[in-house]
């Protein structure tokens, strides 16, 4: 059985085959494009030796639900013009879904896959936002 | 003061929704105790010693006598009738239901009012000047600042899950009336040294607790456009390097310390590269935008000359109103108003707290008497800004009878004073027996005059919420082998030459503790040369003759 996760708004079954290399692992040199990486708390984009676009996927994984580093990776990710997945692993919860969407994350795999479908709704928790984020490039201020 | 826009209210209203179906969750077993946690503290709820509190944001201390009605509403209804001025200028109520606190956020909500982030590891209520826009030593009112600070921080994706709580102060006048200096980010608007445009020192790494520290210059002069980028770049070092594995190493003091004050410029400056210019970056259109929010009021042309003397008689013909008038009210920079400042500070009263019919009272004297705002301070007081020379009397008569028109501004008896551990389930002491101890002691209104402006600051536990550090006397309650004792310092401040107060010693029993301050006023009024104060003394002769008449 394949894993269950949310990938751009929808529920889907997990179709990555290849393996998620660790940061380590990755800069100790790796051939070819199509990569997948997972990044723990603690390692930043910014560690990542080889160029983005040999990247597919990045997984960000969350020991616990309070460590806000990963939010930071993935925004720094997306401004650094990456356009893979990137994917939530870990122990955040579907009532943090709107905030990392904002912060560029597009799949989440839940560690409770049974509340997948009724988590869809958390992505649209607020229809209105202030800062400029990702998804949404202009402030409200901008907007108004 | 700011009006909610459409998309405004529309944020609020979904966050109570949010709210709303969490709670629901909650109590239906389907969210744990610790996925909830982090939720209802990013709305104000604390699970307390007796009760949940609900801490209500008063963004920059302004409040309408609308909300001020409805606050007093949600009291009566949903709790004991009475809440509590924090110290950085939020509200708070000490009973409510967990049940209820979706209700109550929807109340909020009607009058643009919420509790989003005023708790939990996050960025919390932006606070400032309580004289904010009538200062007469103001360069630039900083509410325009508070508010753009509070609309980007407000459910900011990236920083919801920081690994401490973060507070930002901001000052616009030559005197620090916002503790600039005691907090995670302080920014100050300033004149750039040569070509005189208004910018802002952006200080960061200060802040009380455990770790007590005074914040450091990062940035001596930021261009205001670039405030948001500048801001969201300490953000992200903070976020990425900041200690996780103590909660009590956790706050940005200890990473700008760990990495030093130059490294960690290094840092922010090389985000700030990336992020500069970038889509945060305001234009003067957009500053107007919200500075508009914050014009003066509709004040009206009055003879300064006929206001002062018409005063001056009435002064003369009852001294305890000159009294108040020069105890609680403040030069108002348009010519024939005055700031009035009430005090929470009754004796037999816990600082801080007012109850629903003062509130429903003063709403109501506001709307009278000072364009209907009301403003908080973190002295846990409060604040009609804009008040008319000649309303002044009939104002005081009708504060009197409220119990909101003790005459002790700056005195002794207006201490600062966290709830403590009547309330707080993190206290290792109680604050509130304490100041009742001390006011009840040092009721006599000349003897408190003749020892001049004196900031006695208590807290219940290292947490120094009733920030100790900086009170020229500060208090803190410790635990000994389950003991309750209190630990004094001195020589604490909070303006813009802020220290940290020195321990004098050993601590003290609780019973104790008003003729210990009695020892420490005697041995200043032995030492004091002419007009100097409380602090001044302290500076000049240090510790040792304190020491050695309280250990005598």
């Amino acid at each position: 059985m394949r894993v269950k996760l949310i990938r751009d708004g929808r529920v889907v079954e997990d179709d990555w085959d290849g393996p998620l290399l660790s940061l380590e692992k990755l800069n100790a040199g790796v051939s070819g494009d199509g990569l997948g990486l997972v990044l723990q708390p603690g390692e930043s984009p910014q560690q990542i030796g080889v160029e983005l676009s040999r990247l597919s996927l990045v997984a960000i994984h969350f020991p616990v639900l309070t460590d806000g580093r990963g939010f930071s990776y993935a925004r720094e990710l997306r401004e650094r013009g990456f356009r893979g997945e990137i994917r939530a692993t870990g122990e955040f919860t579907r009532d943090q879904l709107f905030y990392l969407k904002r912060c560029g994350f597009n799949a989440f795999q839940l560690a409770d896959e049974s509340q997948l479908e009724e988590s869809l709704a958390n992505l649209e928790d607020f229809s209105e936002v202030y800062q400029a984020s990702i998804e949404q490039p202009e402030p409200l201020f901008r907007r108004r | 003061m700011y009006q909610y826009a459409l998309q405004d209210q529309r944020i609020v209203d979904q966050r109570v929704a949010q709210f709303r179906d969490q709670t629901c969750r909650y109590l239906e077993g389907k969210i744990t105790e610790q996925q909830f946690l982090p939720l209802r503290l990013q709305n104000g709820l604390y699970v307390q010693r007796l009760a949940p509190m609900l801490r209500i944001a008063i963004p920059y201390g302004m409040l309408s006598s609308r909300q001020l009605r409805k606050l007093a509403e949600i009291s009566r209804n949903y709790d004991k009738g009475y809440t509590h001025v924090s110290t950085r200028q939020n509200m708070q109520i000490n009973w409510p239901a967990l049940e209820d606190v979706p209700d109550i956020l929807e109340e909020l909500a009607s009058v643009q009012m919420h509790a989003i982030q005023t708790s939990g590891n996050c960025i919390r209520n932006t606070t400032t000047d309580p004289y904010a826009g009538v200062a007469a030593d103001e360069l630039e009112d900083p509410r325009p600042w508070c508010e753009i600070i509070r609309q980007w921080s407000t459910l900011h994706p990236e920083f919801a899950f920081l690994p401490r709580k973060f507070k930002i102060a901001v000052c616009g006048s030559e005197s620090d009336r916002a503790a600039i200096h005691s907090h995670d980010i302080g920014l100050e608007l300033i004149k750039h040294p040569q070509d005189g445009r208004i910018g802002f020192k952006v200080l960061a790494g200060g802040g009380l607790g455990r770790t007590p520290v005074i914040g450091s210059v990062i940035c001596e002069w930021l261009e205001k456009r670039h405030l948001l980028s500048y801001l969201e770049s300490i953000m992200r070092v903070y976020n990425q390097h900041g200690r996780r594995d103590n909660k009590y190493k956790a706050r940005i003091k200890i990473l700008v310390k760990a990495m030093g004050v130059d490294a960690f410029r290094q840092q922010v400056e090389a985000e700030w590269a990336r992020l500069k210019d970038g889509p945060t970056t305001l234009t003067e259109e957009e500053v107007e935008g919200y500075t508009r929010y914050f014009t003066a009021p509709d004040y009206q042309n009055l003879d300064a000359g006929l206001a002062e003397r018409q005063l001056d008689e009435q002064c003369a013909a009852d001294s305890s109103f000159d009294n108040w008038v020069q105890r609680n009210t403040r030069p108002h920079r348009v010519p024939g108003y005055r700031i009035v400042n009430l005090s929470l500070k009754a004796t037999g009263y816990a600082p801080g707290d007012i109850n629903d019919h003062q509130m429903d009272s003063l709403a109501n004297l506001a709307s009278q008497y000072s364009f209907g705002e009301i403003r908080t301070t973190h002295e846990q007081n409060l604040v009609l800004a804009d008040v008319q020379q000649r309303d002044l009397l009939p104002l005081w008569q009708a504060l009197k009878p409220l119990g909101l028109a003790t005459p002790n501004i700056g005195y002794l008896s207006d201490l600062i004073c966290c709830p403590g551990g009547d309330y707080c389930s993190l206290a290792n002491a109680k604050s509130i027996p304490v100041a009742e101890a001390i006011q009840a002691r040092f009721a006599e209104l000349d003897y408190l005059y003749d020892l001049g402006p004196l900031d006695l600051n208590i807290s219940g536990c290292m947490n120094a919420c009733g920030h100790h550090h900086i009170g020229h006397i500060g208090v803190l309650g410790v635990d000994k082998k389950g003991e309750e004792f209190y630990q004094v310092s001195i020589g604490g401040n909070q303006g813009k030459d802020a220290s940290i107060g020195k321990i004098l010693g050993p601590s003290f029993k609780q019973d104790d503790m008003p003729e210990i301050i009695e020892k420490i006023l005697k041995t200043y009024l032995g030492l004091r040369l002419e007009e100097e104060t409380f602090l001044d003394t302290c500076r000049r002769t240090g510790l040792e003759p304190f020491k050695q008449n309280v250990y005598a």
